[in-house]
């Protein structure tokens, strides 16, 4: 397939022949991924597979060394800083949870709301109604509303995913890169996300790289396995887990 | 639109703080001025100037408490633009003596008739007027703040490596002052001042005034903090500081927010300054010494950082201090101030704000415990 091929798809995000190294060690390999509107994708792979740093290239961290790397079919992403495109419609939820703990759970909503951003007009900014109305409405979602005055810093672990996935949803993106949704949740909890997410996914395009299996079968959505840098496979759960390189290299022996 | 932004942070601590800040602006200098030299509640004129430089003192306190109590940025150079106004005022007051001097020069300051200076050097014109020194007064150390900031921020310089730039920027400048080239009196700075805006700096009445002015502007800057830290702005500068790059994530452009509070603050700074060196009525480039920052940093902590009333707090406590140990035993005071920082660092890391606030939860906690 040529890239020109690839260009004229209407894929959301699209990685081609994306490269990064760390002192000669190649932590993304000639990566290519692609990921349509709409669409719920789950990456997987063994540590050290580059699934963060794949986020990262994507989210304006890191500069691959070679590589194109673009958003909605237009935004060339590999030329752009975090806050560029995290205005752009990209958000990102980390693997550790990192909400704003010296702010209330409202605030920390308040703060992700998309909209206001440059440092003067917020000096005089007062909620709307409609921003109030589009808080409490995210509370619902993530049920939360009785944690809403709470500091961020009093929550549990699990709260705290929430809240996280709570503001990518204020930030209102149209693509989702979230890290490891469930790490160190329990099973009442993870099976919550994925009814969360599968929510989200709805209205937002959403990329989940994840360790846990049982919550990426719960969210049933295709899969990409990352090993060493490159893709491995694509496919359904079923597919992957049957195909004999990703049970080398990954469900290993 | 300006009252609302301004009435946005006024809680009621920040309220009692602003209105004892006014109180005693207010009620000493007119205990100077109204009761007889005899009486139980005089105060004299040299108590006046010590709580005046107090007052200077925390408004510094303030501004450095404004960077890095709410913007996490730990600034070790902010002398520099407090010693910067200072300068802007010591030219206007160096122009204000005219033929008084010790040569007699109508236009030339001593030092400059002394340095065989043929005429005034250009950036001199203009200090003879009040309103010129008063806006060099804030654009002086905001320019400066502006510049470094601008460079530093934008390249993400952080954490300890912003701290030492700042600190090899008031140690440049203090080289770069005390050379008698710079045309700002060298080594000995500016001092014999005998007028401001028309009246004697040595005169009772004048101190007093200076006392209420340092007051006036100190109770203005807790509003304007209070009103910054209090707004949506205050809400995403304190989330800098905490996740700055989880900032960058939500697509805030996080230069802009440290530029704006390190600019204001520097003007803060340099405000102070210049209500410092009449009282004082001295300015020379020790006062640009990397120590004069790293006490002001001192103050915050002891204070209470990331509070509003906190660094006011510590600017009075350590410098009461520093005047008692400094006239009674002056040998002890660096020892002091050593042990001081370590014990914040250790038993206060909130400050002495912090404690209060520690020793009344833990009040409540003891009343919570009792009906159960």
């Amino acid at each position: 397939m040529s890239m020109t091929e690839h260009r004229s798809t209407s894929a959301l995000l699209y990685l081609s022949g994306v490269t990064v190294s760390f002192d000669g060690f190649k932590a993304l390999n000639n990566l290519s991924l692609l990921v349509e509107p709409g669409e719920m994708r789950a990456i997987i792979g063994p540590n050290g597979a580059g699934k963060t740093t794949m986020m990262d290239v994507v989210t304006g961290k890191t500069r691959p060394d070679e590589g194109e790397v673009v958003f909605d079919g237009k935004a060339d992403l590999t030329k752009l800083d975090e806050a560029d495109i995290a205005t752009l419609g990209i958000g990102r939820k980390f693997q550790k949870p990192t909400v704003f703990e010296n702010h209330t759970v409202r605030d920390n909503l308040v703060l992700a709301l998309a909209g206001l951003r440059s440092w003067y007009k917020l000096l005089l900014a007062a909620p709307t109604k409609a921003e109030n109305a589009r808080l409490d409405e995210i509370l619902s979602i993530i049920r939360m509303e009785p944690q809403q005055d709470m500091l961020a810093a009093r929550l549990s672990h699990g709260q705290k995913q929430w809240l996280e996935i709570g503001m990518l949803l204020a930030q209102d993106p149209k693509l989702l890169l979230v890290d490891e949704p469930v790490a160190g949740m329990t099973d009442v909890e993870t099976e919550t996300t994925a009814q969360v997410l599968r929510e989200i996914n709805r209205t937002h395009s959403v990329v989940v790289v994840e360790h846990d299996m049982s919550f990426v079968r719960a969210l049933g959505v295709k899969v990409t396995v990352l090993h060493e840098g490159s893709m491995l496979a694509e496919g359904t759960l079923d597919q992957v887990s049957a195909d004999q390189r990703v049970v080398e290299v990954y469900l290993g022996r | 639109m300006i009252t609302r932004f301004l009435w946005q942070g006024m809680g009621p601590s920040l309220r009692v703080g602003v209105l004892f800040v006014l109180a005693i602006g207010i009620i000493l200098p007119l205990l100077n001025q109204l009761m007889p030299a005899s009486s139980a509640f005089y105060v004299p004129a040299w108590v006046l100037q010590l709580i005046g430089k107090y007052l200077c003192f925390a408004s510094l306190a303030l501004a450095v408490d404004l960077v890095w109590g709410f913007c996490g940025i730990l600034t070790l150079g902010h002398a520099a633009f407090f010693a910067l106004g200072g300068y802007c005022m010591g030219m206007y007051l160096m122009r204000q003596i005219g033929s008084r001097g010790q040569y007699g020069n109508p236009l030339l300051p001593d030092f400059m008739v002394f340095l065989n200076y043929k005429e005034l050097p250009w950036f001199w014109h203009g200090f003879d007027q009040f309103w010129f020194a008063a806006i060099m007064v804030v654009l002086v150390p905001s320019v400066l703040a502006l510049a470094l900031g601008w460079f530093a921020f934008r390249s993400r310089v952080t954490g300890v490596y912003l701290s030492i730039i700042t600190q090899a920027m008031t140690f440049a400048l203090m080289l770069a002052f005390f050379r008698n080239d710079m045309g700002l009196g060298g080594n000995n700075g500016m001092t014999d001042f005998k007028d401001i805006l028309g009246f004697s700096v040595q005169s009772d009445a004048t101190r007093a005034a200076l006392c209420f002015a340092s007051a006036l502007v100190l109770a203005i800057f807790l509003v304007i903090a209070g009103a910054v830290v209090g707004s949506r702005f205050g809400k995403a500068l304190t989330a800098v500081r905490d996740a700055e790059s989880r900032m960058r994530f939500l697509g805030y452009r996080v230069e802009g927010y440290k530029l704006f509070v390190f600019v204001l603050s520097a003007a803060m700074a340099g405000v102070a300054g210049a209500l410092y060196v009449p009282q004082v009525g001295i300015i020379n480039p020790s006062e640009f010494s990397p120590g004069n920052s790293i006490e002001a940093v001192l103050w915050v902590a002891v204070g209470g950082r990331g509070t509003l009333i906190g660094p006011i707090i510590g600017a009075f406590a350590v410098n009461f201090g520093k005047t008692y140990l400094t006239g009674a035993l002056p040998e002890v005071w660096l020892f002091a101030l050593g042990a001081l920082f370590i014990a914040v660092t250790l038993f206060l890391p909130k400050g002495i704000v912090g404690l209060w606030a520690q020793v009344r939860n833990r009040g409540t906690v003891r009343k919570a415990k009792v009906p159960a």
